[in-house]
């Protein structure tokens, strides 16, 4: 485990991965298609994802959770749009639709 | 400006433009390829934290796998919706509570105080240090996300599935 200096602070990456966490809340609240939402929670999981990794790097090098954590990240969410991709496939063929507001069978 | 500064500015550019792109493309198909973009920049921002096996994964995984799983998803429920119908009405105030929370998110990071930031220095792990204490340290939550995997994998298939066995009975 040698050091490596990268002269960029901590602070960068954080901000980074707010700024991608931000987009991701805008692209669920305003996309219709369902799959365009799925995008954008693939994104917040990518900030979520930077966050750890850089706090592994920078906080604490010797134990490297993060890096273990956000591994369990990618794997929970290559399931998650599998499963998610499904259900939309379902609601497609028994709706005939994939947007989220004209999928509205519970209010009547 | 260090080359490391100087590509990690880039990659952020990158990372953020493709961002945007994922929310505001007006198209569906353009919306996916900027995912790309952006899924690349941050398995570029994982090389800069010095985790190489974390970045080919990123790219393997995600930039591979989902998004051409997300490009079939497309591709199946076919949206002819008009490309200015991909937005809600909502998106004023959507784009209000995104950049209300982005803006309390990066305030208090850039108000806190974080550990080991003075120099920018960081340790690189290795791959075989990762590698066994991802089989021992970890192995109950590894086996446990075999089994998500698993359970994902079949419902995923259960629900997709035509549904006619009666037909098939006979």
């Amino acid at each position: 485990m040698e050091p490596v200096a990268q002269q960029i602070p901590l602070e960068h990456f954080l901000a980074l991965s707010a700024i991608l966490f931000s987009l991701g809340v805008y692209g669920v609240l305003t996309r219709r298609n369902a799959v365009l939402i799925l995008m954008s929670v693939e994104l917040m999981l990518n900030a979520a994802s930077i966050n750890m990794v850089a706090f592994a790097a920078y906080a604490s090098p010797e134990k490297f959770t993060g890096m273990i954590f956000a591994v369990f990240i990618i794997t929970i969410a290559a399931a998650e749009v599998g499963l998610a991709l499904a259900i939309i496939l379902r609601i497609f063929r028994n709706l005939g639709t994939a947007n989220v507001d004209e999928v509205d069978e519970l209010k009547w | 400006m260090t080359v490391a500064q100087v590509i990690f500015y880039v990659v952020a550019a990158l990372a953020v433009a493709g961002g945007l792109g994922v929310v505001l493309a007006k198209h569906a198909v353009y919306a996916a390829l900027f995912l790309i973009v952006a899924l690349i920049a941050v398995a570029g921002v994982y090389i800069l934290l010095a985790s190489e096996f974390l970045a080919l994964v990123q790219i393997l995984i995600y930039a591979g796998a989902v998004t051409v799983l997300l490009l079939f998803a497309l591709m199946l429920t076919r949206t002819s919706d008009l490309p200015e119908a991909m937005t809600g009405a909502q998106w004023p105030v959507a784009g209000l509570v995104a950049a209300l929370l982005g803006g309390a998110i990066i305030a208090t990071v850039t108000t806190s105080d974080w550990p080991g930031d003075e120099d920018g220095m960081i340790t690189r792990v290795p791959f075989d240090d990762l590698g066994s204490a991802l089989f021992q340290q970890w192995a109950v939550p590894f086996e446990i996300a075999s089994l998500v995997l698993f359970v994902a994998l079949v419902g995923a298939i259960v629900l997709a599935r035509e549904d006619e066995p009666e037909e098939e009975g006979e």
